[in-house]
């Protein structure tokens, strides 16, 4: 019976390896698939039950979690609620999460593998774990510029600073109140999301970087700068500004918003037709260079990739494969071209910094609860955009555009400002979208913006420069005057 | 085997190594109960000195028992059974703590606690434990009654379908309540049952060895021999049917295969059990409902989550408490349905980790591989399949709930060892071990000192023509 015995003990022998093997599996490899899944409540109700961390913007917190009284020991809130609703997103028992509440989840919550020695410090002191904080590249100024500047308005503003990509303001209208979605009644979350899912202007929606507008004609500045590119261009040359272009393989004709054309004997220069925002003139140079020029130049600011992926923001796109006519139509940034109100920034930034395109971001850093910093984002080149010459002959271009052409609006005494208008058609029965995009000082640019507003009344680009860019001064004002910047 | 007996002469008993390991499983058992106040209140339980103090009596005087009534026993197996009975106590006290904190906050009456009925058991078990072993001075007189015995272990698995005795909880009828007082007398019945099927095949052996056909090399058993394992069999299934306990009849008729194999040494009652199982669990599977969803929650539970919560609770337990856990007291094990009793090893798991529940696991090991030892070890048939049917019992009880609790094969309900919550499991487990303290006694007992001159006598006596 003994040598049954040795073999039957060897059968339970392997059922307890399996035992062994089958935990392994579940608690050292299955285990971050688990945690990660949305009706997993202990990871929640953990989240729930330490000190989150705050959402900083220069040293004051814009979210932050209060000791509660009710289910759960600590009730997130945001002081500034519908003026940084959308960079710091919201955290919600039932809901979820959103933007930076999200992509900063783990250092907030403290589960971060960056703070694993101070929670085996908290383990041992016998201390709660807390969580980490998060700083955002806003500055408070700026942000208040744009949200004041827009109030009333459908629209987003966008400022970057353009030696870094950090984004200096990010303003999305209508706003929204995060603070009932991070009721500890749900309840009360579940009226206040009801409310936001049917409110037809989509206050939830992040407009700076989640909704993609047809571009008009501040993508101008692309056809531009891959014109002057190619070495065949420069700012003085002669160029085609016809009433009418006719597009070719095509029986419509591209007409300007003044309905005449854009110089005498129907031809201008580079210069003035970026300043007088001329279509048959931008339009012709796009024929000129042809799509695949115009794509690769639009491509280099930074189209057709994902910016702040994190972020979940929006691809601005330049669409393959165009026919001629398309090809003209796109290189005064109609067809269908879209791009985001950062994604315009981003232009503005690139040539801004000599060409250099630096990658946006809005986390600056991230401390641990003692404010110790555990993680700074270090400023990134993102692509060269333009060669430095390109880059200096825009610079003077654009500051034509503000000194004596379309963006009148957007001057400020004393300093130097570089920018362009838009407007985009969007078909028969929508309003236009006014778009306004700039940077200065434009010797030294410390800070480059793009706004714009949907639903702009009035005609041509004078929409762009009348809705658009006064919020674009007024932000520019605001990082430039603001406390401790250099002149 | 005479080699043991040799080595146990030379090692001493090890009665000293049982008292050093019994002190060691007292340190186990009372610092996680320690722990667990440090995590929950951050604060040492009032009463854990005095807590200390009498886990140690307790211990050192069953040692003590031990030492007086089994002198040659195995010296490991008390101490694994007391501290796996300490952890167990500690996390339902840690359940306990995590219900009344959920009832505070919701403001609903507080829950009587679990734990102090849970220490009665476990002191219950441990006088069981000295009367087994008082009372039971060679484990061979169990073999005496071989048919009463089955007669009074098929009667307390039938005893819950008695109407107006046997009472039906969360979906399995295989509890019986008497003045109040409830208990599963199908835990009884493992122990009873394995005492029956060891005397039964101790006698029967010689003609259930005796082959058959022949098919793929392996001898079958003959048809006439048939006969004992359909009966086993239909008894596994009408605890299916109608006590609807998968656990249970699995654990029935695995044990009787695996003793028919042991006590005949023939892989082809192996081969008819699988067989038989087989046609079993896929008849079950079929007819009954519960059983399918059981199986359909094993192979994607996240298909249905409704229908799978528990073992997608367990899981999610076994995830956060990672390699290491999360300290006693710092988890959510309150979050996984049945957290104290058939859930118990997910709940140790999520607080302990993958590195606590294996030492868990490896402790289930070693008590089995110990049992086993006993049952090589012990001279008389009997006494060898006793303690192998013993220790397949705890070995495949654990696999059975572990693997199900863990997902690697379906879930069944049965009680973990020593761990969870219910006193019948427990007092029957100390059963167990007195059982194997009594085999192992005597197979590590010595040889009685040899006539050899006599026997060499009558040798040379037969010489003669």
């Amino acid at each position: 019976m003994n040598r049954a015995i040795r073999r039957w003990s060897l059968v339970m022998l392997a059922l307890f390896v399996a035992l062994l093997g089958n935990i392994t599996f579940v608690q050292a490899f299955w285990a971050d698939d688990l945690n990660a899944r949305s009706d997993n409540r202990r990871v929640l109700l953990d989240e729930y039950a330490r000190q989150r961390g705050p959402i900083l913007v220069a040293d004051s917190a814009v979210a932050r979690s209060v000791e509660s009284s009710g289910t759960f020991a600590y009730q997130r809130t945001y002081p500034e609620p519908e003026l940084y609703a959308h960079a710091t997103g919201y955290f919600s028992w039932v809901y979820g999460r959103s933007s930076t509440e999200r992509v900063a989840n783990d250092i907030l919550a403290g589960t971060d593998d960056a703070l694993f020695a101070r929670r085996l410090i908290d383990l041992v002191a016998g201390r709660p774990p807390e969580g980490g904080s998060v700083r955002l590249t806003l500055v408070p100024e700026a942000q208040q510029a744009a949200y004041d500047g827009l109030a009333g308005r459908v629209g987003a503003a966008v400022a970057i600073d353009p030696r870094t990509g950090a984004i200096l303001a990010m303003v999305s209208r209508p706003s929204f109140d995060p603070n009932p979605l991070a009721n500890p009644d749900a309840e009360v979350q579940e009226a206040a999301w009801t409310a936001l899912e049917t409110d037809l202007a989509e206050p939830a929606l992040n407009r700076a970087l989640a909704r993609t507008y047809p571009p008009g004609s501040v993508f101008k500045l692309v056809t531009a700068a891959a014109a002057l590119e190619t070495g065949e261009y420069t700012p003085e040359t002669t160029v085609p500004g016809p009433a009418e272009l006719p597009l070719p393989q095509s029986t419509s004709v591209l007409t300007n918003q003044s309905g005449g054309a854009c110089g005498p004997d129907d031809e201008t220069t580079l210069t003035d037709a970026l300043r007088i925002s001329c279509n048959t003139a931008l339009a012709a140079i796009g024929l000129d260079l042809g799509d695949d020029v115009l794509r690769a130049q639009a491509e280099a600011f930074g189209y057709n990739t994902q910016p702040l992926p994190e972020y979940n923001a929006a691809t601005s796109v330049f669409p393959e494969n165009l026919d001629p006519a398309q090809t003209a139509q796109a290189a005064i940034g109609q067809f269908d071209l879209r791009a985001t109100a950062l994604q315009t920034a981003m232009v503005s930034a690139a040539i801004a910094n000599d060409g250099t395109l630096m990658t946006p971001y809005l986390v600056a850093e991230a401390l641990a609860p003692d404010l110790a910093p555990v993680a700074v984002t270090e400023p990134t080149e993102q692509s060269q955009a333009v060669s430095r010459q390109t880059a200096s002959d825009l610079t003077e271009m654009m500051v034509e555009v503000v000194d004596t052409g379309t963006g009148a609006n957007a001057a400020i005494a004393g300093i130097s400002v570089a920018g362009k208008t838009g407007t985009a058609e969007r078909g028969e029965a929508d309003l236009p979208i006014a778009w306004f995009t700039s940077f200065a000082p434009a010797a030294s640019p410390q800070v480059a913006v793009a706004v714009v507003v949907e639903d702009a009344g009035g005609d041509g680009d004078i929409s762009g420069g009348r809705l658009a860019a006064p919020v674009a001064r007024d932000v520019m004002q605001a990082v430039l005057l603001r406390e401790g910047a250099q002149p | 085997m005479s080699a043991p007996a040799a080595q146990t002469s030379r090692q001493g008993t090890g009665r000293w190594s049982e008292l050093m390991l019994v002190l060691v499983a007292t340190a186990i058992a009372v610092g996680a109960y320690v722990i667990v106040g440090l995590g929950t209140d951050g604060d040492l339980p009032e009463r854990w000195p005095a807590y200390a103090i009498g886990f140690a009596g307790v211990g050192v005087a069953t040692h003590l028992v031990v030492r007086w009534l089994a002198p040659y026993a195995d010296p490991v197996l008390l101490p694994i059974a007391l501290a796996l009975n300490g952890i167990g106590l500690a996390m339902i006290h840690r359940l306990d703590v995590a219900e009344e904190s959920v009832a505070a906050i919701n403001a609903v009456p507080i829950p009587a606690r679990e734990a102090p009925g849970q220490l009665v058991w476990s002191l219950l078990g441990l006088v069981l434990l000295v009367a087994v072993l008082w009372l039971v001075r060679d484990h061979r007189v169990l073999s005496r009654y071989t048919y009463v015995t089955f007669l009074v272990g098929v009667t307390l698995l039938l005893l819950p379908l008695v109407p107006g005795l046997g009472v039906e909880i969360n979906g399995a009828r295989i509890w019986v309540s008497v003045l109040g007082q409830s208990f599963q007398p199908g835990e009884a019945a493992k122990v009873v049952m394995v005492v029956a099927f060891a005397s039964y095949l101790v006698t029967h052996r010689e003609a259930l060895a005796l082959a058959g056909r022949r098919v793929l090399g392996i001898d079958l058993p003959r048809g006439r021999d048939l006969g004992p394992i359909l009966l086993v069999w239909v008894l596994a299934l009408a605890i299916l049917v109608f006590e609807r306990d998968l656990g249970a009849a699995v654990l029935f008729f695995g044990v009787f295969v695996v003793l028919l194999f042991v006590a005949t040494e023939r892989v082809g009652w192996l081969v008819v059990g699988a067989l038989l199982a087989a046609l079993g669990g896929w008849a079950s599977y079929v007819l009954f409902d519960h059983v399918q969803r059981r199986v359909s929650s094993w192979l994607s539970p996240f298909s249905d989550p409704d229908a799978s919560y528990q073992i997608i609770q367990s899981l999610y337990g076994l995830a956060y408490g990672g390699l290491l856990g999360t300290g006693l007291g710092r988890g959510q094990p309150d979050l996984i349905p049945f957290a104290e009793s058939d859930f118990i090893a997910a709940a140790l798991g999520e607080e302990l980790g993958l590195a606590g529940l294996m030492v868990i696991i490896l402790l289930f090991g070693v008590l089995v591989a110990r049992g086993l030892r006993a049952g090589i070890g012990v001279r008389d048939a009997f006494g060898t399949l006793l303690a192998t049917g013993l220790a397949t019992v705890v070995g495949l009880q654990v696999f059975v709930v572990l693997g199900g609790v863990t997902k690697l094969i379906p879930l069944t309900g049965l009680t973990t060892p020593f761990l969870s919550l219910g006193g019948s499991s427990l007092v029957m487990n100390w059963v167990i071990i007195a059982l194997l303290l009594r085999v192992s006694d005597a197979a590590r007992r010595p040889a009685p000192p040899a006539p050899a001159p006599l026997s060499e006598a009558v040798t040379q006596a037969v010489r003669v023509p």
